[in-house]
């Protein structure tokens, strides 16, 4: 019988990923394209944000957009309706994308032309947290009936995203939903955080989102 | 569903490790999870066994799982405690001002192998 080998590899199994996701960045660097990482729970109004993101920027930026779904082309279709390039993931079941489905959706996707790719990711907000995807920023999106604990409960997300967008606060006298309580347990997570409170539906507070948005993608796209 | 993720990343690693060393054959791969990656042990185990089946290397490899304790120091007092049974609250100071200093590791730690 042969010998038995142990090897010996202490190493995260995230490693891997980490090293795809740091090569996507630089690649997309060289080819001045700022990809934005977008997360949220089901529900939380991902696509309507986009829609008013997409609306507020398409003039200055040529714009992409990958939805990231477990199955259904529903937000796909939505956003196709704004006229902006775009294209379904499906992830076959799994419940995050990581650095080499974001590469391949990208190279799908044909990003040579484009100033600002936006990646809907799954709606979770434990598994995509986990992964880097190669993305510039992430941010993610809780809306108001979620509830004010989400940073307690869910506080990876929380560390790892560059910006929170509060969504639905024009719901927010029907909801015991506490804005200086998010504010106070997300920053305990992450005091880097960008902290934006908006309703998609009747655009308050996006201005705010979208200008930070624009000069980012401006530094990152400036030689 | 997340922990099939993870898996077809170990396998991933494994696969590249395997490859470096001309191992042609996996008998057993061994983890470190911490006590708060959010990994359920059942589910990764069953998640482990469909999916080496997939693999020509690996396809019986055993899984062996090694618990990381977790671990949270109070910037406060500057105690450490065990974070699962106090969670983010300090237990000697009250404090929220805590993190997490070890618990959240998934590492790939040995490979056994011919």
């Amino acid at each position: 019988m042969d010998k038995v080998k142990i090897i010996e590899v202490k190493e995260s199994i995230f490693a891997d990923n980490n090293k795809e996701a740091e090569l996507l960045r630089t690649r997309l660097k060289e080819e001045k394209t700022f990809l934005l990482n977008l997360m949220s729970s089901p529900g939380s109004g991902k696509t309507t944000v986009l829609m008013r993101t997409i609306e507020a920027l398409r003039d200055e930026f040529r714009i992409g957009v990958m939805e990231a779904d477990i199955d259904s082309a529903v937000d796909a279709e939505k956003i196709a309706s704004t006229g902006v390039k775009s294209i379904q993931l499906h992830t076959g079941g799994m419940c995050h994308l990581d650095a080499g489905m974001t590469e391949q959706g990208l190279k799908e996707l044909g990003t040579e032309d484009l100033d600002l790719v936006i990646l809907e990711n799954v709606g979770n907000l434990v598994c995509p947290a986990e992964f880097d995807t190669g993305a510039v920023k992430n941010a993610m999106i809780l809306s108001v009936p979620e509830g004010h604990d989400k940073p307690l409960k869910y506080p990876l997300i929380f560390t790892v995203c560059d910006v929170l967008i509060i969504n639905k606060i024009d719901v927010m006298p029907y909801f015991d939903f506490d804005l200086d309580k998010v504010r106070e347990y997300a920053y305990m997570r992450n005091p880097r955080l960008k902290i934006f409170p908006v309703s998609a539906k009747t655009g308050e507070g996006i201005d705010a989102w979208t200008d930070w948005l624009r000069q980012q993608v401006n530094e990152w796209n400036q030689a | 569903m997340h922990e099939l993720g993870i898996v077809f990343h170990i396998i991933k690693v494994v696969n590249r490790v395997a490859e470096e060393n001309s191992l042609t054959k996996i008998s057993q791969v061994s983890l470190e999870l911490g006590e708060v990656s959010g990994v359920i042990h059942k589910e990764l185990a069953d998640c482990w066994k469909w999916a080496v089946k997939k693999t020509d290397i690996m396809n019986d490899a055993e899984l062996i799982i090694e618990t990381i304790q977790a671990l949270t120091l109070c910037e406060s007092c500057r105690k450490t405690y065990e974070t699962v049974p106090h969670g983010r609250i300090c237990p000697y100071c009250s404090s929220g001002q805590t993190y997490l200093i070890q618990g959240n590791e998934i590492n790939l730690k040995e490979i056994k192998a011919f």
